[in-house]
Formats: C-alpha cells, structure tokens, sequence
C-alpha cells in the first residue's frame, strides 16, 4: 500500500488529499504544528481505511530535515509519496512595512520548504523511487502588486522543484509543482466573492493525487490556470501596469 | 476564530437578502477559544439546506461549521459512529455504504450536515419505523457560551438534550455526535410503485404499506381537481438482502441559472404534474434501485431551487394529527389547486407513533404534506395563511425547518413546549426564527 509522508498535513488541501489516499488503505506520516489537531485528523483518517497513520508535532522550521526524513521514512518501511503542503499567504501591504513578517514569510514559504524539498529529494534520489508533491501556486508566474511577496517565495520554490524534478529524472524517482489558481480554503476565507474560478480543495486535492501517481514536472491545478496564466504573462508591462491585479 | 463579511448566504428558499459575519472553523478547539470570549449574537450553520429562517441570522454571526467534517471512530460491531457535526450525509454515506451501514434517518437530501439534522431532528420515509434523526443520537457534543463543552445525551442532562434535538441551533454550539448507524444487506431496494387515482386511495394505501415496508411515502398531484383530487404514486420500498454495498457517485446537473423563473406558471406545473402521473401509472409495478435516486431524487440536480426564479420560494410543510384523519389534507390541497399553485414535488407521508424525542420535534403521528410555492408576493403569502388556518383548525402544526413565513401564533399554537424550550436557549444563540418567536 501508498505510503505517505505529509508535511503541513493541517492544511485544507493536505487533509482533503490524505483522506484520498486513507480511502485506499495508504499509511501515512503527518507532520504539523499542533499536536492535538494531528490526533483528530488521524483519527479521521483511520475510520476512512488507513492503514496506519503515524503524528509528529513539530515547527518544520526548528527540525533537522535530513534526521527527520530519514525517521519517518523508516517508520513507514518506505516512501512512495511526500507532500509538502505548507506556505503563508500574508497580507502584502503590510509586509512592505514589516520586514520582519516579510521575512518570516520567505523562511517559511521558500527557506524551510525548499530544505525540506532538498532533503527528500536526496532521500529519494538514493531509493530511486518515490514522488515529491510540492503544492505551488499560480501567484508564482507574474509579480503582481497585491501578491508579489508570496508570489516570489512560489515562484523560488517552483524553480527549486523544477530542478530537483530536472535532477531525480534519471533515477525514476519523481518531482512535482502544483499550482493551484483560487481554493476555497481558510488561507483566502477573508475574499467575499468566490466565482466559477474557484475550485474546492477536495478537487484540488484529486489533482495533487493524479499528480502524484503520473504526468508532467508542473501541473496547474486545475488545468486551465495554464491558459489563464499564459495570457496574463504575456500581457506588456505598459498595459500590465495600468491594472490593479 | 475570524468573521468576514458575507452578504451572499440566504436560506434553501432563496427569498430575501441578508447580512452576516461569518467564520469556518476547523476544529472545535476554534469554536472553544472564541465562544467565552464572544457574547455576540450567533448562530451555528450547517450545510444551510433548510429553507427558512432557522439557518439565517441577519446583523450577526454565522458559524459554518462545514469545515468540522471529521470522523473520530467508528466500531464495525455494533455500528456507533463518533463524527464531527459538519460531516454531510452524503460524505458519510460514501465511507460507510462499501462498510454496509448507513444512516438510521436520512432526510430527501443527503446534503445536510449531522448538526443540521440534529438541531432540526429530521425525518425521512421510515418514519413509521424508526422515528426521527434525533432517536438515534447516543450523545453529542455541545459548545455552550456560558457552560463551555458539555456532552449530553438521553442520559445525560436529558433536559438539555431534549431542548438540543429539534432546537434549531438555539440551545449551543452542536459540535460532535455520535449515533448508531444501520446494517444494510446491500445497497439496493426493492421499490414499488403504486398509482392511486385518489386522495381517499391514497391515504388507505399508505396507511396499508407500513407494516410490510421499511421506506413508504407518497407523490402526490397537488394540480389535480373534481374526483382526481389528491391522487398520486405510492412509492415504497425495502432493502434488497443480497448484493453490492456500492455508495452512490457524483452525478446529475447544476441549474445554471434563477432567470428561468417565468416557465415555471400553473400551466407548465399542470403538465408536469400530469405527465409525471401518466408516466407513474405506466412504470407502476416493482423493480430494483440504488438507494440514490430512490431517497435522493433532487440531489441530481444541483441548486434545483434556482427554478423558482430570482424571489425564490416557500416550502410549506405541515402535520395533520392522526385522530383529524384526512379531511384537512382535502381541504389543503382544494385550495392549493383551486389557487393553480403547488409544485412538481408535493409529497405525502404518515408518520407513526415512535415517540420525536425533542421539545421542538415537528414529528407526531398522522399525515404530513410537502410542497413548494414560488414567491409571488402577496397572492401567495395569503394561500399560505389560508393554508395555516386549515392545519391550525385541525390541530396540526407547520415545520419550520421549511417555513420561512411561519407566524409566531402557529408557533405557538403548534409547539406546547415552547415555554420549556426557551429555558436551555443559549443567552448568545440567535436566529430569525427566534427573533420572531421569542421577541
């Protein structure tokens, strides 16, 4: 059976892809803050047909990367799939003011996550198997003045994955960048109107699962952000610039 | 816990617009944090599938509880589940269906949380067999303003409990819930279906089909006159005891849009009516069904009440005790075809004597009618009270889970309990139901 380590497994998107693969019997390891929330979301997944699933409370930021992979590798007699499923939206004009939020926002998004990714992918590299899942995001593919900041740390980690991807090819383990467009989950509760582009992270979540198991090193989620995202990069700064995007 | 501003949220009648703050939390713990910290006016939320105004609380809080979907344990020998109070019916259907259980009482949706059935104590078509939702809940979890987190249950502050069941929300926060699911043999019925030509068929049929069948309601024409007047399709069913356990798949439609409300008018709702009876009498007869279409048959069309057009609709739903018989339910439904109102699904039902185990349950034994009416104002706010003054006379009572326009005096009149109720209701819990009923 799959067996799955998740950091950032509190997520909206991280639970809804576990609960995926809970369903199908997968042993999992998941890795969070906060350890009570873990429990239930274990429990959870138990009563949905998990095989085992194993918590570990912890700041991803303090860990040893390297220690820890190899852990909870062994704990699981394996890996097949690793997500990497955390990241800070920020609130951007306030971190032009606050650097020191900016930066905690950049440790966390690009600094801890692509440690964490390099960790893995050495971890995998050496089994010649197994698929790192880093969730992306569209915000990463133009700078633009409401989300450059996390935008940036997306676009970093994306380049990273893409590397990594680029690098894991020849031993048949596996990278992947998911980029979801707008979910309805607690990181954009705060935006109002949600229209026929956003998705649910249930169905992002199916997404990353597909992704996990075949396909291409980047995959917008859903599949047109790929269109969405190609005009909106070809758009000439002169243009660009007079929007509000 | 954080609130954001949504103008957008009404109730499953559509009508009206309203204003509220509304957070989604995903745990309990969130709930437990803010909740003695918060005296604000506010209101725990499911899946907002009822129709009226328990759902809604203009100018205040609404706590989605959608994000609380977790189930906590299940024991595969006796069938008790432990879940969170925003899991859906139909998100536990899909784990617990392949296990070969499913829920005791469901109601014509299977998108309503447990909370929501819980807090409205829902019935469903084995209602002569099972009683309500609320009969099965061991315990639940209740996260009270003033009290902070109580487990209650029939024996436990059964007080409380029975104000919590059928409460509308109003007595706490339902976070948790643990019930007793049901073994099924697999997961199809054996369904049959049985025209009747009239109200007087009907009724003697239904009552006939309880002893012998587990699910049993019937359709009913709601535009029919003169000696057709009540006649409808009994349908009626039992498990099948061999076969797959297989729980449903997505499927169906969404109705894109509220602008197609002028095609549906007392000709358009005639013709259906009709051919919806001809095509009944010519499939009458048994034959096997997933239980999907069978209890769920408007779950295929995604946000169906968009049809009503952009004022939205009323559903009114009522209870004629036992002892009145059908009389009233003849006099009901001389008015709603005499006025060329009603809708495509108008649905009749006897439910029997299990005892509603809430203060406010709507369930009692005798004849329950379903119907929806498109929003045309005035004209249709009068059918309704003359409606009221039917039900009112013989001594039945209105649903508010459906009745959006349901007047403090029906309330009143039909809930004798009504003053013990409001003894257990949380000092912050609100609603537009009980603004109206409790001033």
């Amino acid at each position: 059976m799959t067996k799955v380590l998740v950091l950032g497994a509190l997520s909206d998107i991280a639970e809804a892809t576990c609960r995926l693969y809970a369903k199908n019997g997968a042993s999992l390891t998941l890795v969070a803050r906060n350890k009570a929330r873990l429990d239930s979301v274990a429990a959870d997944l138990r009563v949905r047909g998990a095989k085992e699933v194993h918590v570990h409370a912890g700041d991803l930021a303090k860990l040893d990367a390297e220690k820890s992979v190899d852990a909870w590798a062994a704990e699981l007699n394996g890996l097949d799939v690793v997500l990497l499923a955390y990241g800070l939206l920020g609130e951007q004009r306030e971190l032009e003011r606050d650097l020191k939020g900016a930066a905690a926002l950049i440790d966390t998004n690009f600094r801890s996550a692509a440690l964490w990714s390099l960790a893995v992918a050495n971890r995998l590299e050496a089994a010649k198997h197994g698929t790192l899942v880093v969730i992306g995001s569209v915000a990463g593919d133009r700078g633009r003045q409401s989300n450059y900041l996390y935008g940036a740390t997306k676009a970093g980690l994306g380049v990273l994955v893409q590397g990594i991807a680029h690098r894991l090819a020849p031993s048949g383990a596996r990278a992947v960048l998911v980029k979801p467009g707008f979910v309805d989950t607690a990181m954009t509760a705060h935006i109002e109107k949600k229209g026929a582009l956003w998705s649910s992270p249930e169905k992002i979540a199916a997404l990353v699962r597909k992704a996990a198991d075949r396909g291409k090193p980047i995959v917008y989620a859903p599949g047109y952000w790929w269109a969405i995202m190609s005009v909106i990069k070809s758009v000439p700064a002169a243009i660009f610039h007079r929007t509000k995007l | 816990m954080r609130f954001h501003p949504n103008n957008a949220i009404r109730s499953w009648g559509r009508v009206g617009n309203r204003q509220h703050q509304v957070a989604r939390p995903r745990f309990a713990e969130d709930i437990r944090q803010w909740n003695a910290n918060d005296p604000s006016p506010r209101l725990a939320v499911g899946n907002r599938r009822s129709y009226s105004d328990v759902c809604l609380c203009d100018g205040g809080q609404l706590v989605d509880m959608t994000g609380l979907n977790r189930f906590h344990s299940f024991d595969t020998e006796s069938g008790v589940l432990v879940a969170e109070a925003g899991v859906t019916i139909d998100a536990l259907l899909k784990t617990f269906v392949p296990m070969g259980f499913f829920v005791p009482v469901t109601p014509g949706t299977r998108f309503v949380t447990l909370g929501g059935a819980v807090a409205n104590d829902v019935h469903g078509k084995n209602h002569h067999r099972v009683g309500t939702f609320g009969r099965h809940v061991r315990s639940l979890v209740l996260e009270r303003s003033d009290e902070g987190s109580l487990r209650i249950g029939p024996r436990r502050r059964l007080d409380l409990f029975a104000a919590t069941v059928g409460g509308l929300g109003l007595t706490g926060i339902i976070s948790e819930i643990e019930i007793k699911l049901q073994p099924i043999p697999s997961s199809q019925l054996e369904v049959e279906t049985l025209p009747c030509a009239n109200l007087a068929e009907l009724c003697q049929a239904l009552a006939a089909g309880d002893a012998d069948f587990e699910h049993n309601v019937a359709w009913i024409d709601c535009t029919a006159t003169g000696a057709s007047l009540g006649r409808g399709l009994i349908t009626r069913g039992n498990w099948i005891d061999s076969g797959t356990h297989e729980a449903h798949r997505e499927r169906g439609k969404t109705v894109p849009t509220d602008r197609f409300g002028p095609l549906l008018n007392s000709l358009t709702l005639r013709l259906f009516n009709s051919a919806y009876y001809a095509n009944g009498c010519i499939k009458a007869g048994r034959s096997v069904s997933h239980y999907d279409p069978f209890l769920y048959p408007l779950d295929s069309l995604r946000e169906w009440n968009r049809l009503y057009g952009r004022d939205g609709f009323y559903q009114y739903q009522c209870v004629i005790p036992e002892a009145t018989g059908s009389e009233p339910i003849r006099d009901l439904l001389a008015q709603i075809s005499a006025a060329g109102e009603g809708s495509f699904l108008a649905v009749l039902k006897r439910f029997g004597d299990v005892p509603s185990p809430g203060l406010l349950s709507f369930p009692m034994p005798g004849l329950t009618l379903a119907l929806d009416f498109r929003n045309r104002g005035q004209a249709t706010l009068d059918l309704l009270a003359r409606l009221d003054a039917i039900v009112a006379s013989a001594g039945g009572r209105l649903y508010a889970a459906k009745d959006q326009r349901m007047s403090r005096e029906m309330v009143v009149r039909g809930y004798p309990k009504l003053g013990q109720f409001a003894a257990h209701v949380d000092p912050a819990c609100q609603s537009e139901f009980w603004k109206k009923v409790h001033p």
